[in-house]
């Protein structure tokens, strides 16, 4: 994975809540093996009518929409099944960070482990960004900070240990090989 | 000593290496449930690593997600109709094959949705620690375990280290006291529950189900309550086990026996949440005022007594989306809308006294006319003991259909679906957009319900169903 350090990009703005995974990738897309590719179905039923057609009125399918790599969505964003495909979708389309005043558990895991950075914001500031979309914001994931366009910069809370992976690019799996001798005696003594 | 909760202490007794402030804990998990969905990209990964499954004994593999329910493709007299997951399907066999582990697979006897499965084989203990790529795995917390659904990068952590990275989550105390009253289900308790905390209500928590209400339920009960968690926002619910829990397991294939049972028990008994451990928060539901529920929106938190109305919130713009979906107005009563669709299964509501509710009101009654109504056993064994009984029957000569085990149409991957527009009542977990099929309208209920909506045609109240 390559390493997170900053970005910025104009916002994109579902305002919706609640906005569960089968709306970010709907079930009958997971018959895929592979991680490639999703990011076409990504808000499939939103963003298609039934042909197949984009729909316009769809924020996604406006001119302004394109390039945006920052989602900025209601509160509890993500809820709903454990599919990984939600954030590979996400990651495929070209979003970088998702940005809500709540984010789901299973989703924020499954983000962070692909490198979608899941932003947790105050209600002000949540209230502002979705009254404002297209405003240019910029990540610093080493200052764990999101800067809006007058300066101002709000902190977000990310845990430490998925914040070291991104920002160096490491793989928590191989801190977990790391662990075989801990987990072998773990084995041995509740055998 | 400290008082500790349920979680706690199963929490701390998987522990390999404890969480500190720059590294979350090492946490050792005893069963890892897998199947054909969410695993394909967790193999990829182990291939690409070089890597082998670490402990092939302690996973549990199954078809269920994308699985057909259509006899006819299940035994391999015709192809599996929707392609992609006839691939998936054999992809999931060969890697079980290549890493060496043991696949229930299309012809077994004991597939089945994997959290029915699990419980019914015994492989489902207290006191374990309990994984899988999928989120109702908090079903598996009825007994006393602390399972909870993961990611596929999460997934291939297991495979190859038999362990997750994982931060300490808060606990929640649902205290659920008093005795339900006649036609009010596990399905409503839980539903009653979504509807006061919220979807998000029980974010970053795990819950313990706790109180008179929640001890009077059985095994299969406590499973429809627990595997509802997420919906509530919590990855895992917990009940802590008892005797109801030990007489369950007795005898299952994977439970133990003999002397080792004895001392298991011993153990288990452990597990209690102690007299003044500490709760991160409690909330209090009273068992004796509820009703019969059903959902009307596009979350399972948009929840209501059956014999309510759609509330009415002119001023919101998310909740007129949502009506707008479901093609309900505010004030709108939800009795006599007419459906088109019901679905009696998925890991919620499959299992063997889910079918007896509903036959219980299907016996020597019809499926109205213009109702599509499907039953899917939530595993091949649940199916055997169903036809054992005779259910199938009561199902088929009401003229619902009987299939083979499955999700089914809880997640319209797997041929089962629900066509745009029509409304269907569903004994699942999930009533978000398009969840059973594109523009499918899905409104969740109990067995009980599910099976009045059938016979009426139309959204019924159960009670009527069971005076006479």
């Amino acid at each position: 994975m390559q390493p997170i350090r900053t970005f910025s990009s104009r916002t994109v703005v579902l305002p919706f809540t609640n906005i569960d995974t089968d709306q970010i990738i709907p079930a009958r897309f997971l018959t895929t093996t592979t991680k490639e590719g999703l990011g076409k179905q990504a808000f499939a039923d939103w963003r298609y009518d039934a042909t197949g057609a984009p729909k316009t009125d769809f924020v996604l399918n406006r001119p302004e929409a394109a390039g945006c790599s920052i989602l900025v969505a209601g509160r509890n964003f993500g809820c709903g099944s454990s599919r990984e495909h939600a954030p590979w979708a996400l990651l495929d389309y070209g979003f970088r960070a998702v940005v809500s005043t709540e984010i789901a558990d299973i989703f924020r895991s499954n983000s962070l482990k692909n490198g979608l950075l899941p932003i947790v914001v105050d209600e002000r500031t949540h209230a502002w960004l979705l009254k404002n979309p297209g405003v240019s914001v910029a990540v610093d994931l080493q200052a764990s900070a999101l800067t809006l366009p007058d300066g101002t910069a709000v902190e977000f809370p990310i845990e430490a240990f998925a914040r070291y992976c991104l920002l160096n690019g490491v793989d928590e799996l191989g801190f977990l090989l790391q662990q075989a001798e801990a987990i072998a005696r773990y084995e041995h003594t509740h055998a | 000593m400290k008082p500790k909760t349920l979680f706690e202490k199963v929490w701390e007794q998987h522990e390999v290496v404890p969480e500190t402030a720059d590294t979350p804990a090492v946490l050792y998990i005893d069963l890892h449930l897998i199947h054909e969905v969410t695993t394909p990209q967790a193999f990829a990964q182990l291939r690409a690593q070089n890597l082998q499954v670490r402990r092939p004994d302690r996973t549990l593999a199954t078809l269920d997600h994308s699985t057909p329910t259509d006899p006819a493709e299940v035994f391999g007299r015709v192809p599996i109709k929707v392609e992609s997951a006839g691939r998936q399907v054999r992809e999931m066999e060969k890697n079980c094959r290549e890493f060496g582990i043991d696949l229930l697979g299309l012809g077994s006897e004991q597939r089945g949705i994997v959290h029915v499965i699990g419980p019914e084989l015994g492989a489902t203990q207290p006191g374990k620690t309990i994984v899988c790529g999928d989120s109702h795995t908090a079903t598996h917390g009825a007994f006393g375990a602390l399972a909870f659904g993961i990611g596929t990068t999460e997934v291939g952590h297991v495979l190859a280290t038999q362990c997750l990275l994982q931060r300490r989550p808060k606990t929640l105390a649902i205290e659920v006291q008093g005795r339900l009253r006649d036609a009010v289900t596990a399905k409503d308790v839980i539903l009653a529950i979504i509807g006061k905390i919220g979807v998000a209500g029980g974010t970053g928590h795990v819950i313990e189900y706790r109180g008179g209400a929640i001890e009077a339920l059985s095994m299969d009960e406590r499973m429809t309550v627990c595997n509802m968690s997420i919906e509530g926002g919590a990855r895992a619910g917990m009940i802590a086990p008892d005797e109801t829990t030990f007489a369950y397991l007795k005898g299952r294939p994977f439970a133990p026996s003999g002397e080792a049972w004895d001392r298991a028990v011993e153990s288990w008994r452990t597990l209690q949440t102690d007299k003044g451990a500490q709760y991160d928060r409690i909330v209090e539901i009273d068992a004796n005022a509820l009703e019969p529920m059903i959902t009307y929106g596009t979350n399972p938190g948009m929840v209501v007594p059956i014999t309510a109305s759609v509330p009415d919130h002119p001023d919101d713009a998310i909740h007129a989306k949502s009506l707008a979906y479901m093609g309900l107005h505010g004030g709108e009563p939800l009795l006599g809308k007419p459906v088109q669709v019901v679905f009696v299964g998925s890991c919620t509501n499959a299992r063997l006294s889910d079918l007896e509710q509903a036959a219980r009101v299907l016996r020597g009654r019809k499926v109205a006319s213009g109702v599509r109504m499907l039953v899917v056993p939530g595993s091949q064994q649940v199916k055997r003991e169903a036809e054992a009984r005779g259910l199938d029957q009561v199902f088929t000569d009401a003229g619902a259909e009987w299939r083979e085990s499955g999700c089914s149409m809880c997640i319209g991957m797997n041929g089962d679906t629900v066509a745009k527009g029509q409304y269907a009542v569903s004994t699942s977990n999930r009533n978000f957009e398009g969840r059973q099929g594109p523009g499918a309208r899905t409104l969740l209920a109990s067995p009980l319900t599910a099976a009045a909506a059938a016979v009426a045609g139309r959204v019924s109240d159960p009670r009527e169903f069971l005076r006479s």
